[in-house]
């Protein structure tokens, strides 16, 4: 039986530059052991909030909040010692481009046990063989020679898998998955997405997916957050975004190509409007 | 630079990756020596003294400058004098010293042990203060400690070394008679001590006497400490920004992702990646300290490479100058060379 | 590294780098022109019956050993430093940027020989070959900067360089020449100017570095010769009286050691202005 356990509950939360402009105001979400789908336009504000929710904003970003817990810990508050303990063991996180994200001068097998050597006391033995199990079920082969490699020979399908395996290797309780396909070319996007999802339900776990892609997130998850210009402004159910009620939605849903909407011109967001009600910041 | 490729797959691997980089490494630096030579060449042949009219003196008659002339090779076309000075060269032979009426060649093998110890000593220091102070810049941003080793970095960097040295044998030497002064041993052990390996320290140490090592110690912590200030003050600034562009690079936040902390970054994934660059900095540094050993071994009166260059200058000796600046020039040039391949070796994008 | 603290120093917006580093700047040229304005003493007068004094209201900083006014000399010792270091950067900068352009833009052998002649005179010792020209050519100022200026250009050709490559690609060269625009015209016109701000950037840090070396030439009696007031050589006279009149060579040294940080701090500010993602 799962654990319905709040995993991230955030009340009016803020994060501000320096000289006072807001980039995120006021956003408000509870999350459990369920798939839900950040997501928005470039700007939107949810990288940020991905990354607050981690510790892990840049210096020149102040986050505030009512309210901020991540499995129950308030997070503003959290030393660096305390945070070190959170992350990378119950709480992980996929970043965007392998490329950059992986360090260039440590191999793959480096970088997939350090989790475990942070985190738990295993023999070495025990370790190496923990590591080719997850290569493994990531789905890369021949895990015995691949873990000799460095990034630089992996492809960006491979690369996203190796971040996938990092992440997942401690058994968190929940993944946040920053636009981990944005930096794939389409074939890829479908496998790494399946895989991801399929690694997050075998192991009961929650997942926050950051993403820009619409289409992708109601294939794949149960609830979705839209966020436009740093606010939260619609809350619903994937099974539903096709019949959304909110402008911003239902356009960012409607505006996607489609075979049947051949020949008339796709619609177009109405900006006053949306300026008007949430207002510029 | 492309040379032909044997044609076996294995050979042809080992060929590209490893050989044909070093070779075309070892052919560079071939060619810069070759251009070292050509601009000693040049200077020798344009230095406004006449070294045949020094040879012969101001009063010979024409058929004796002449004689002399034709004994230096002067005479021959401009190709054929290089080509014998190459040959020269090659031999060992850099000309005989105005002043010491020595071999330079053997003047150089007794001042370049000197240079060489000093600049080593006040290269080991400056290296592990300046690495140390440059990671506080990522291991503790914005502190105290990091401002304050950014100002010494700076003063350190803006300081000109001789004037620095002779401020401290007036403050170390002359007030507070802790350090031994000028030269590398007082005279009573110089002519008394054994050993003769060139390097004073390690003499020293062989004797196993205490007053003697202390004494050693005595004379070369001074032109260390301000040498060594001038390496940390370079290694910390050029250091310093390299590790703060690594700080926000992805991999970085990654590695915060998993839970590792500060100083697991540093040393596991920041040092890795500057390694390459480290040591180019290094030698870099080493190099400088060559340079600057020349102005402070004037100061601290230290029997090195420095030292023997300033007094041949005064005394407008062009075999001796012109000799040790091919030797520190070769120096340098072999340095950067070895710093290169280092370079190359340790980055695992070329594996 | 990203950082969570909200605790940063707040310092006031005026005081970085850039602003401090060039309103010392502009404090020493300001010394350096009007130096008859601020001392009466003439700095070459000699005053043997006054020399070797300690400061004194009416020699501020003391004398020499040929009783001449300190604090005059080392105003006026301002004017061969700046001199030096301005000759050397007018030299330097043209010759390197003309060659890195050239080798970026003609590409092929004219490239290929080009920077192999730049990697040979960057490697060399520049001190020392310094040292070692000027032995040859003789001391004197116009020779002192000739012989620096030939080891410091490389720096800005290799820059040069890899911006002009960069640029070859352009859709902004590929526009003028469009228009009809090409050859030296092109250079001149269209690279040379995109070159400029990334070379005056590394000019100001190399500044500190210069004028280091140029007073370390005068200080071997290599660079402006006596009796004109030189920082470098003013140490070098100093030296021989350093154990009881410590004062001769230790003020020079002070004012090297600000001409040296002001252009640094220059140096480090403008980098960091063109540059916003360095550290500050």
């Amino acid at each position: 039986m799962t654990n319905n356990q709040t995993l991230i509950n955030i009340e009016n939360l803020n994060i501000c530059l320096s000289n006072g402009q807001s980039l995120v105001k006021d956003l408000s979400f509870r999350m459990g052991r369920e798939r839900v789908a950040l997501v928005g336009e470039s700007g939107s504000g949810k990288s940020l909030t991905a990354r607050t929710l981690m510790g892990l904003l840049p210096a020149a970003c102040t986050p505030y909040a009512n309210r901020a817990q991540l499995l129950e810990k308030p997070i503003l508050t959290l030393s660096q010692k305390q945070w070190c303990q959170l992350r990378g063991k119950k709480v992980a996180m996929v970043l965007q481009d392998p490329k950059y994200a992986l360090n260039p001068a440590r191999t793959i097998g480096m970088q997939i046990e350090e989790p475990l050597l942070l985190h738990q006391k295993m023999s070495r033995k025990a370790r190496s063989e923990k590591v080719e199990a997850m290569l493994d079920a990531v789905g890369l082969p021949n895990p015995k020679e691949i873990r000799k490699w460095y990034p630089h020979q992996l492809s960006g399908g491979m690369g996203q898998r190796v971040m996938l395996a990092i992440a997942l290797i401690n058994d968190p309780q929940l993944l946040i998955a920053d636009e981990p396909t944005s930096a794939l070319d389409h074939a890829m996007r479908d496998q790494v997405l399946e895989l991801i999802f399929s690694l997050v339900e075998e192991r009961d776990m929650g997942l926050l997916l950051i993403s820009h892609d619409l289409k992708q997130v109601a294939q794949y998850s149960e609830r979705v957050l839209v966020m436009y210009q740093g606010q939260l402004v619609d809350e619903l159910k994937a099974s539903e975004l096709a019949n959304s009620h909110h402008p911003y939605t239902k356009t960012l849903w409607s505006c996607q190509p489609h075979i049947e909407k051949r020949g008339s011109p796709l619609p177009v967001l109405d900006r006053n409007e949306l300026e008007k009600r949430y207002g510029n910041t | 630079m492309t040379l032909s490729i044997p044609s076996t797959g294995v050979i042809r691997r080992f060929w590209t990756r490893r050989l044909q980089p070093l070779m075309s490494g070892f052919l560079s630096f071939l060619l810069t020596l070759f251009g070292l030579l050509v601009f000693t060449f040049i200077l020798s042949r344009a230095a406004p003294i006449d070294p045949a009219l020094q040879l012969v003196g101001d009063h010979a008659s024409e058929a004796t400058y002449q004689q002399a002339r034709h004994q230096l090779g002067l005479d021959q076309p401009l190709p054929m004098q290089f080509f014998n000075y190459l040959s020269q060269m090659l031999q060992g032979d850099l000309g005989v010293s105005q002043i010491t009426q020595q071999p330079v060649v053997d003047d150089l093998a007794m001042a370049f042990p000197a240079t060489v110890e000093l600049a080593t000593v006040a290269m080991f220091f400056g290296a592990l203060i300046g690495i140390l102070l440059a990671s506080l810049a990522v291991y503790k941003p914005g502190s105290i400690l990091d401002h304050i080793a950014r100002m010494i970095s700076l003063l350190g960097y803006s300081v000109p070394v001789f004037w620095l040295g002779l401020l401290g044998l007036l403050f170390f030497y002359a007030t507070l008679h802790w350090s031994a002064g000028p030269g590398r041993l007082d005279d009573i052990y110089t002519y008394t001590m054994e050993y003769n390996s060139g390097f004073v320290l390690y003499d020293a140490i062989r004797t196993g006497e205490s007053e003697i090592i202390l004494n050693a110690i005595g004379h070369l912590w001074l032109p260390v400490a301000v040498l060594a200030l001038l390496s940390m003050a370079s290694i910390t600034r050029l250091l310093r920004a390299v590790m703060l562009e690594e700080s926000n690079k992805e991999y970085v936040v990654l590695a915060q992702a998993k839970g590792a902390s500060r100083l697991r970054i540093l040393l596991s994934h920041i040092f890795p990646n500057v390694l390459g660059t480290l040591i180019t900095i290094l030698a870099l540094s080493y190099t400088s300290l060559l340079e600057g050993a020349v102005l402070t071994e004037t100061v601290f009166a230290w029997p090195g490479l420095g030292r023997y260059l300033t007094s041949a200058l005064f005394a407008s000796d062009t075999a001796a100058v012109l000799g040790t600046t091919l030797l520190i020039g070769t120096c340098f040039v072999t340095l950067n060379a070895i710093a290169d391949a280092l370079t190359r070796w340790v980055d695992p994008r070329t594996r | 590294m990203i950082i969570n603290s909200i605790n940063q120093k707040v310092w006031p917006k005026w005081l970085n780098t850039f602003n401090l580093g060039l309103s010392l700047v502009v404090i020493l040229v300001f010394i350096a022109i009007s130096a008859p304005l601020l001392t009466d003493y003439d700095p070459n007068i000699q005053n043997i019956a006054q020399r070797l004094a300690p400061p004194t209201q009416e020699h501020l900083l003391g004398t020499d050993r040929f009783g001449r006014d300190l604090f005059a000399r080392v105003l006026y010792g301002a004017r061969p430093t700046l001199l030096l270091v301005s000759l050397v950067i007018m030299i330097t900068v043209p010759i390197g940027l003309l060659i890195g352009i050239c080798a970026g833009y003609f590409g092929g052998w004219t490239e290929r020989v080009l920077m192999r002649f730049t990697d040979i005179v960057m490697s060399l010792p520049s001190l020392v070959i310094a040292l070692a020209l000027v032995s040859i050519l003789g001391p004197g100022l116009m020779n002192g900067a000739l012989a620096l200026a030939f080891t410091s250009w490389p720096s800005f050709a290799r820059q040069a360089r890899t911006e002009t490559l960069a640029l070859r690609r352009s859709d902004y060269l590929a526009a003028a020449k469009m228009q009809g625009i090409s050859g030296w015209r092109l250079i001149i016109g269209h690279i040379l100017p995109l070159c400029l701000p990334s070379a005056i950037v590394r000019a100001a840090l190399n500044l500190g570095g210069i004028i280091l070396s140029a007073a370390g030439l005068g200080f071997l009696g290599m660079g402006i010769q006596p009796p004109a007031a030189e920082w470098g050589s003013m140490v070098a006279n100093g030296s021989r009286v350093i154990f009881d009149q410590w004062w001769v060579a230790a003020v020079p040294g002070c004012a090297i050691l600000y001409a040296s940080l002001a252009f640094n701090l220059l140096g480090d500010g403008l980098r960091d202005k063109m540059d916003p993602r360095h550290d500050k």
